[in-house]
């Protein structure tokens, strides 16, 4: 099958619906309706009926429900109602997952070194926020490319899991090989302490699948009443992964003037599986979307050439490895993304969707409106200090400039947490006025 | 300043050229050269780096590593520094991100930036209360205090402090910058800062004006 066939067949796959109960043949007419609006606006073939309207929210549901992010991270029930409430009351085209609502026991019981999270060094009523550092030191550059699972399991897992520091006495598990040469690989696992670390993944794995039951039953309940999903799997660039949550931002800066050649061979090691998640999870979700947060690309963080040699390169090719499958990367651009335009419109027509915060949408539309369907931009300052007219004027004025001829997404520009209801509902109904294609 | 007129050492760190710029501060050492003139060289140094990144030719991977070679020089010079000073009565700045919020990557790069200028610094860190940047602010007398953010939540937290230093009376003295991935004029308007700093440049020009 060549990638067109197959991002066909996604999409069909999506739309079918397969395994939703629908409540009724309105939701199920719903669902259709919003997901072929969705397609059509990133397959560039057709225009839409009208511009799709997808907020990317975050904890909104929460504010919106008027419980804590705490209540939110700890309380699954009282999480899925919130999740519900947003959906029904404001109906939007397609909604943010729970993913975005992680469970706290979980990280917990595994002592997370990462994040900050409510009664973890955050007030009950605010975000978790990563906490970066240099997880992954300047001369490991070697382990990790050797054996990236390895670095991960046995050096990275320690470091950021309190409970897993135990982790580290384990022996490389390619050891294990013939009879003779296998026992030793599993002393490790005789230690106290390596056994008590298992006992915390099983506890782990306990409460993800509890939670995982819940997100899963929420998504048959909004997608029963007509509500897709907005995206199936995740990914990131390898840029990112290894700057995000290995070397931190500072280190990986330093790194390109000290050790480029690493860095870049590290790069190409994490590129197969970045693809691999991004395959692997949207398939598993039947949606062809994976949503891919970028960070380090931004303008003002590297020059043109350090875009183009050690973000862009490896992020093409995972981009094109998840096009090859049939799926369509949902790259969110935050910050602004206006200097590169030019480079990132280096891409097949209608398999990509390039959700922008801060960049010029005319000048966007402009270079990567015949390649991209693109989305964003409403300003998050604008959703939390104006009112629901500026936001409504705002819109109209985005979906004549941006939403020109398809090809458009009408979404917020960073993710939604704590705004005004008002103003989100302001978003969603000015598709709905403004946004119909005749 | 242009680049023939800078000295070989400003020169070589606005170029990022670590190496010689570690060699030229040894030799410097060698050669019995003050501490203070050889600091006063980088800040020249870093001014270039920060004349680079106004003209959209530096960002902020040169920026962090331009401050990370000035860190190193700081600290190798430190157990040779006159002890008197130290306590010289510098142009100061308080600094801080605001509570609810844990990032300092981009506030860390303001305080290297304006250490490098010549600044005295003092950097409350992450997640700090109204009361902390009040008590700084009395306790220093000094008359610029930035706000760093990262996430939107903080747009009433930064008005609490503005409010805050009001009520404390000091308001007049004080000039306010915010800056920070979500603020912009209209973010500016709504804490009652005085400015809103684009990026770190653009902050560290606010400094300097303030202390003209």
């Amino acid at each position: 099958m060549t990638r067109e066939e197959k991002q066909e067949q996604m999409f069909e796959l999506w739309l079918s619906g397969n395994g939703i109960e629908f409540v009724n043949q309105e939701a199920e007419r719903s669902y259709r309706e919003r997901v072929t609006r969705i397609k059509d606006a990133i397959q560039l073939k057709k225009v839409p009926d009208r511009v799709p309207v997808c907020p990317f929210t975050g904890l909104f549901p929460a504010y919106y429900a008027g419980i804590t992010v705490q209540d939110l991270m700890y309380d699954y029930d009282k999480a899925a109602a919130a999740w519900k409430k947003y959906v029904f009351d404001l109906e939007p085209d397609a909604y943010m997952g729970m993913f975005l609502a992680p469970p706290g026991r979980f990280f917990e019981i595994l002592d997370y070194k990462l994040y900050q999270w409510p009664g973890h060094g955050v007030q009950p009523d605010r975000s978790y926020q990563c906490l970066e550092a240099e997880y992954m030191k300047a001369d490991e550059y070697d382990a990790l490319i050797q054996d990236p699972s390895d670095f991960w399991v046995r050096v990275y897992f320690p470091r950021v899991f309190g409970a897993l520091k135990p982790f580290e006495k384990l022996a490389p598990l390619t050891d294990v090989m013939e009879m003779p040469l296998t026992c030793g690989s599993f002393i490790p696992f005789g230690f106290p302490e390596v056994q008590a670390a298992f006992k915390a993944v099983l506890e782990a794995g306990n409460e993800a699948v509890r939670w995982a039951g819940v997100v899963r039953a929420v998504d048959q309940a909004l997608q029963g009443q007509g509500f897709p999903a907005f995206v199936g799997g995740a990914s990131k660039a390898p840029f990112d992964i290894l700057g995000d949550t290995l070397r931190g931002t500072h280190g990986i800066m330093l790194d390109m003037y000290r050790q480029p050649e690493k860095l870049l061979r590290a790069l190409e090691v994490l590129t197969p599986l970045a693809i691999r998640m991004g395959v692997s999870s949207a398939k598993a979700a039947g949606n062809p979307l994976v949503f891919m947060p970028l960070h380090k690309g931004a303008d003002g963080f590297l020059s043109d050439q350090q875009f183009r040699t050690f973000y862009w390169a490896t992020l093409r090719k995972v981009i094109m490895g998840l096009i090859e499958e049939g799926l369509v990367p949902f790259l969110f651009a935050e910050g602004g993304y206006n200097t590169r335009l030019e480079v990132i419109c280096d891409l097949p027509k209608g398999k990509t969707v390039w959700l922008f915060d801060n960049t010029d949408m005319a000048k966007a539309k402009e270079i990567l409106g015949d390649t991209a369907c693109i989305a964003g931009n409403v300003p998050i300052s604008l959703l939390t200090l104006g009112t629901a007219q500026e936001v409504k004027d705002y819109c109209k004025q985005l979906i004549k400039t941006a939403g020109k001829g398809g090809g458009f997404i009408l979404c917020n520009g960073a993710v939604i947490d704590d705004v005004p209801p008002e103003n989100l509902r302001a978003l969603i109904e000015s598709a709905k006025e403004y946004g119909i294609y005749s | 300043m242009e680049k023939e007129k800078m000295t070989e050492l400003a020169r070589a760190l606005m170029e990022l050229d670590e190496k010689r710029v570690y060699q030229l501060v040894d030799e410097k050492i060698k050669n019995g050269i003050s501490p203070l003139d050889i600091i006063a060289e980088c800040n020249e140094g870093m001014a270039g780096v920060g004349d680079l990144f106004s003209a959209g030719q530096y960002f902020l991977s040169q920026m962090l590593f331009a401050a990370e070679i000035f860190k190193n020089i700081m600290k190798q010079l430190e157990p040779i520094m006159p002890k008197a000073e130290a306590s010289t009565s510098r142009d100061k700045v308080v600094i801080g991100t605001v509570k609810g919020d844990i990032h300092d990557i981009g506030k860390n790069i303001v305080v290297n930036l304006l250490r490098g200028s010549g600044f005295e610094v003092i950097d409350l860190g992450v997640d700090v209360p109204a009361e902390k940047f009040v008590e700084a602010l009395r306790e220093t007398g000094a008359r610029v205090l930035g706000l760093s953010a990262l996430l939107n939540f903080t747009y009433p937290e930064m008005k609490t402090v503005v409010e805050a230093v009001t009520e404390a009376g000091l308001r007049d003295k004080v000039t306010i910058i915010i800056g920070g991935a979500p603020c912009n004029e209209q973010v500016r308007q709504f804490t009652g800062a005085d400015y809103y700093a684009e990026d770190a440049v653009a902050g560290v020009n606010i400094c300097k004006k303030v202390y003209s």
